[in-house]
Formats: structure tokens, sequence, C-alpha cells
């Protein structure tokens, strides 16, 4: 079945208005008549369909559009233009650490991220347990959010994203962090998401952590799709690429 | 059918989980790390009024019977405007980390905003029916109809924290001005003075909703009638068109928000 199917999607930023360059200097080139709305397109013409199961690789130098789209995808922001049908509920994990509270606890951080990821009391309060344990936080649980190091922070993060089994997972550079256990420990279980029939996409600068855990990747380079398809093959091109640059 | 019916059951459900974690997230943070609590909810309005019923009882008290209650309600509904819409106005600049990582309804930021603040009101009221009682007022059957004022109030509060928290973040002056706003509207609100003092003007009083509200309080609690019908479709149509106007602005700008966090 086909979980996510983008056409020809576009997203463009508004840029050189009065937010960017003051109100005054609005007035004032409106009044000349040389005031004109510039748009940046970050995302330009981007189309690709992905199966149940599938885990998409999103490759590309910074700036490349890459969390733009992730961001319509995840619903923050709609394409200016083309069309896009995302099927299932989805949890995202675009950069860890937001949306956590410094001033709660671990376990109110929990349930309050849990609340924004869009699951139900009943369903954290049974997986509660399971989320601390993977997350190897048990001890933590009731010191305030900001005592954690970043490494900790991250794998609540991710342990509070993997452990709901969501239909599609959106991580943007989320498995670079914590240390070297973890790492592998929760490539495992994203691998074991994948199989359960989550569609996963991932942002990753890692092309080796790329080949060896995406079905598909899409390569983007300043907002255009340079390439969609195969893993190995992309990776190769898409290595060459850096290698000349 | 039923699965329709299922699956709003759960969106309700999901919604209504939001909602009280972000009440409760909210409502600790205001607190946190003070070590009255909530009883500085009860202090700030008290203190108010001891100050300006001290200073101003010389001046006003004559013209007007029961005076510290009057003083009192007027103080009582501007605090609660004043609280919840500067609460409102952050609301969606507080969570931008939030709303431009994650898909959520934007209103709900503002709404669980406005609990914490209605919180607070709630206990202010109670001391406020003490003061009353200590004013030699009696209760009567009557005092249900406040009902009325308090449910139009909170609906403006919200609007206007709609209003207000969409300029936020198009324009960050608005902080600013609005703490110029809110001064210059309690000189406008008859607080602490009797509104006939204003003779001829008194009637322009009537275009600000915060006097309206103040106003229908203190005919219920001190002058011993139920406003007249006019009163009443004013207090509606304040808090509805704002609220009304917020709405469509929150729907316009949904999607474009994010582009001015």
């Amino acid at each position: 079945m086909e979980k996510i199917i983008l056409n020809n999607v576009s997203v463009s930023y508004i840029v050189g208005d009065f937010s960017n360059i003051g109100l005054k200097d609005v007035i004032i080139q409106k009044l000349k008549g040389t005031y004109t709305q510039k748009e940046f397109l970050a995302v330009n013409h981007v189309s690709f369909t992905l199966e149940e199961g599938e885990l998409l690789g999103i490759v590309g130098s910074n700036g490349a559009g890459k969390s733009t789209l992730l961001k319509v995808i995840s619903g923050i922001m709609r394409p200016t233009e083309g069309t896009m049908a995302v099927n299932g509920n989805i949890a995202s994990l675009l950069e860890l650490g937001t949306g956590f509270d410094p001033d709660l606890t671990v376990k109110e951080n929990t349930f309050l991220r849990g609340a924004m990821l869009g699951y139900t009391r009943e369903f954290m309060n049974n997986t509660y347990d399971s989320i601390i344990d993977f997350a190897e936080l048990k001890e933590f649980e009731d010191r305030k959010f900001s005592h954690l190091s970043s490494g900790m922070k991250s794998r609540l993060a991710f342990s509070i994203a993997c452990l709901v089994k969501p239909e599609i997972l959106i991580l943007d550079e989320v498995l670079s962090v914590g240390d070297g256990a973890f790492r592998k420990k929760s490539e495992e279980k994203m691998l074991e998401i994948i199989k359960g029939g989550a569609t996963t996409l991932l942002v990753s600068h890692s092309i080796a952590q790329i080949r060896r855990m995406a079905t598909k990747v899409l390569w983007l380079d300043k907002g255009q799709q340079i390439a969609f398809g195969d893993t190995k093959e992309i990776c190769d091109r898409y290595e060459e690429f850096l290698n000349k640059k | 059918m039923v699965d329709a019916v299922k699956d709003l059951i759960v969106k309700i459900k999901k919604q209504q989980f939001l909602f009280e974690e972000l009440v409760k997230r909210d409502f600790k943070k205001k607190y946190k790390r003070t070590m009255l609590g909530m009883l500085w909810s009860l202090i700030s309005p008290l203190m108010q009024l001891l100050v300006m019923s001290f200073v101003f009882k010389n001046f006003f008290a004559r013209g007007q019977a029961y005076y510290t209650t009057y003083l009192f309600a007027g103080n009582l509904t501007y605090a609660f405007f004043k609280d919840s819409t500067t609460g409102g106005m952050n609301s969606l600049m507080q969570n931008a980390g939030i709303i431009s990582k994650i898909n959520l309804p934007k209103y709900m930021f503002l709404l669980s905003k406005n609990v914490a603040s209605l919180i607070n009101f709630g206990l202010t009221l109670l001391i406020f029916f003490v003061f009353v009682a200590l004013d030699g007022i009696s209760f009567h059957f009557r005092f249900f109809m406040l009902i009325y004022p308090i449910i139009c109030l909170i609906v403006f509060n919200i609007g206007c924290g709609f209003i207000l928290s969409a300029l936020f973040v198009l324009f960050k002056d608005v902080q600013y001005l609005y703490d110029i706003f809110t001064l210059m509207l309690m000189y406008v609100s008859a607080i602490f003075y009797p509104a006939d003092m204003l003779g001829d003007k008194q009637k322009l009083l009537y275009l600000n909703p915060i006097y309206v509200y103040i106003t229908y309080i203190r005919h219920i609690v001190i002058d011993g009638y139920i406003p007249g019908i006019a009163t009443h479709a004013l207090c509606f149509i304040y808090a509805f068109g704002a609220l009304i106007i917020g709405a469509l602005i929150y729907k316009k700008y949904n999607y474009k928000f994010m582009y001015y966090m």
C-alpha cells in the first residue's frame, strides 16, 4: 500500500517582507512603488512514492531543502505547489530536544511529548515503563529535564517516538546522537519498526548509515530533486559527487 | 458509520490528553520556584485592593455606596482580562519551537494558558465574595446571574488572545503597545472612580467591553438588579465578535505563522 505520495511538490518561503526588512522600509518601498514580494524556493518540484515498510534515506548538502520537505510531509507546512497524500499517523523527530520543557521532570516531559505525538493517556500509561527502560533513564525519571545530558535527552526523544509504533516515522539526523551502544540499539529498534510495516523517512549525513538501512534514496540539492531510486546506485553517485567537490 | 464515530472519539481523547498535559505544564511553570506558589494569585489582587482603597477612598467613596466592593469588582474583572490576554498574546511565540516542529492545533496553546488564568480568577472571585459579605451585602439568588458576564468575559479573553497572539507573531512591537494599551484601559474602565463623575461622557464608556462587564457585575452585586436586554446583548456581541475575528485570523494564518517565528 502506498503510504506517501508526493507529486511535483514545491515549497517557497516569503523573503523581503516586513518581518525581514522592517515595516519602515516596506512602507518606503511601497510609496516608491519598488516593493515586490520575493519568494525563495526551498523545495523545487519533488516527486516520489513510498510503499508501506520502506525506509527512504534523504541525502544532500546543507540547505538542500531536506528539513523543509520533512515539514511538509509532517503537515506543519503546506506545499505551495503540487499535491501530496500521506496515509497514516506520523511520529516526527525533527531535531531532538524541541518541545521538551526544561523545568518539568523527565516523566512529565514524556507524557507531554506523547500527547503532542498524538497518543492517548491510556496508551502512554501502558507504554511509559518500556519507554523509560529503553532510554535507560529509570533513575532519572523524577529529575528535571534540564539536568539531563544532551545524549540522554536524545535517547528519551528517540524512545518516545519509536516505542509507540507509528505508521510513519520521520527522523531528522537523530541517529547520530547518543553513545555507540545506544546508537546500535536504536538502529536495531528502527529496523524492527520498519519490519513491523512502518514507513520511515531518514535524513542523515552518514552515507554508511543510509546504505545500511535505506530501501530507497532521495537526493536533493538546492531544493532540486537530483535523483530518487535504488539505494546503492544513488549513494554511489552521491559519493562521487561529494568527492568531486 | 461506526468506524467514523470511533475515530472521532479517539481524536477527542487524544486532543483532551494533549490539552490536559498543556494545562498542567502552564500551571506548573507559572509558580515554579516560588515559595508561596498559588498564594501569589491571591496576594496580588489583595495588595492592589488595599493600596487603591487606602488612596482613593477619601476622593471617591463619598459618591459611591459599598466602595470596597465597587473597587474590587472593577479590579477583579480588569485583572482577569489583563492576565488572560497577556498570557494569550505570548502563547504562540512561547511555543514556537513546538509549533515549527510538530503539527498540532495551534489554538490549544492559547486555551491552556487561559485555563491557568481562569483558575486564578476563580480564586480571586471567592475572596471577592468574602469582601462582599464584609461590606454588609447579603447574598441573593440574583448573584447566580454573574455566570453570564463571566462566560462572556472568558469568551472575550479568548478572542482577544487569538488576535493578540497572531499580531505578536507578525509584529514584535505589539507587546510594548499592549502594555500601554492596558494601562489606558484601566483608566477608562471606571475601576476606582464612580462612572457618573464623567457626566455626559459616561455613555462613551460603553464602547469599552471591560467597562460593560464590570458594570454588569456591579449592578447585580451592589445595585441589586439584573441589567436589561441591551446590556446582555452588548456583553454577547463584544465577546463573540472578538472570538469570531480571532478565529478567522487563526484560520487564515494557520500555515503562515511558521514563516514569522
